[in-house]
């Protein structure tokens, strides 16, 4: 039993509750997102245009800094695939969950992040899981967007650090991988992913530590 | 997070290139897994070695956020916070509880200066 068993079992309301603190907490970065792009020089259009359609935080932030610390073009779009790389894996876990139709799933696509997938595949019955993609998805799109209409506006951020949100996510993380841990194979994938993407920080450009631990799945050749 | 680039202004800026090229890849990235590939039958290793991508993943997501930073690893107050936010849940503390733990715990520890 554990943190998440209790998200399993509550209603849609308290699961809804779950989706809005995460999604609230990703807004705050979204201010910090859209006063960061305002100050690297581009216009609010622009700033919200990357924000409804790149919408992967990670890669925003990493384009971003790449082009106020001068940086070119092709260098910000460099980092930021890599960034957004990964959702590519995480298409592949969530392609058993969401079987929908063909415009469904293209939709679903893009709420395809560390969040939605994360918060998903933390619950055990296929309803649920769904209830959770698209609760944690849809929630973090419309504050991630608000926020960075508000950055952009204000052009004045609100310090997400000083409240303590930066850890406001792998704490979130923290609660959804217990799930993956109660069985002998998810522990050791887990643990291989942990260590692989550890071992990798300090040499590796950001986000390819997460890629990295990709080589943690291979724990599945192995018959049960 | 927001430290240097805030205030700093680029040689190169902002440009609608940017912006929608780096749309289309994410979209292509995010769109690959889910309905080019995951509409298929795959062999059950495969399937099997799919089913523990977010166990890999997250938990990297987890070491990642907790102690990366600009210079490689970066050990601070957010260490602290997720150790609390561990130990509510595996206290089978609801999720809400678990994020709120964990932001609190490290904005207690930086505001007190035990740690950045």
């Amino acid at each position: 039993m554990s943190a998440v068993d209790a998200t399993e079992r509550s209603n849609d309301r308290s699961l809804a509750a779950s989706c809005a603190v995460l999604g609230a907490a990703v807004g705050v970065f979204g201010i910090a997102f859209g006063v960061g792009s305002v100050a690297a020089g581009g216009s609010v259009a622009m700033t919200c245009a990357m924000s409804l359609l790149v919408f992967t935080g990670a890669s925003q932030f990493s384009a971003v800094s790449v082009i106020a610390s001068g940086g070119s073009t092709a260098a910000a779009l460099a980092g930021a695939s890599i960034l957004a790389a990964r959702n590519g894996v995480y298409g592949l876990a969530m392609s058993r969950t969401l079987r929908g139709s063909f415009f469904k799933r293209i939709v679903a696509a893009q709420i395809t992040i560390d969040e939605s997938t994360a918060m998903s595949t933390a619950q055990e019955e296929s309803q649920a899981a769904r209830v959770a993609f698209w609760w944690t998805g849809l929630s973090v799109y419309v504050f991630w967007n608000a926020g960075t209409l508000i950055g952009a506006l204000a052009g004045n951020a609100i310090d997400p650090e000083k409240f303590g949100l930066d850890a406001a996510f792998p704490a979130g993380f923290v609660a959804m991988v217990i799930p993956h841990l109660r069985h002998r194979r998810g522990r050791r994938a887990a643990a291989i992913g942990a260590v692989i993407c550890a071992v990798t920080m300090p040499f590796m450009p950001a986000g390819v530590p997460i890629l990295c631990a990709s080589v943690g799945v291979l724990v599945g050749v192995e018959k049960p | 997070m927001c430290i240097s680039w805030c205030v700093g202004g680029g040689r190169e800026t902002m440009t609608w290139t940017l912006v929608l090229v780096l749309s289309a890849i994410a979209y292509a990235c995010k769109v690959t897994g889910l309905v080019i590939i995951g509409g298929r039958e795959l062999p059950e290793v495969v399937d099997r070695c799919l089913n523990l991508i977010p166990a890999a993943l997250v938990s990297a997501l987890i070491v990642n956020s907790t102690i990366g930073g600009d210079d490689g690893i970066v050990v601070d107050a957010r260490a602290v916070g997720v150790a609390a936010a561990i130990l509510v849940a595996t206290r089978r503390a609801p999720l809400v509880v678990v994020i709120v733990t964990g932001a609190a715990v490290t904005a207690v520890v930086r505001a007190v200066g035990l740690a950045p």
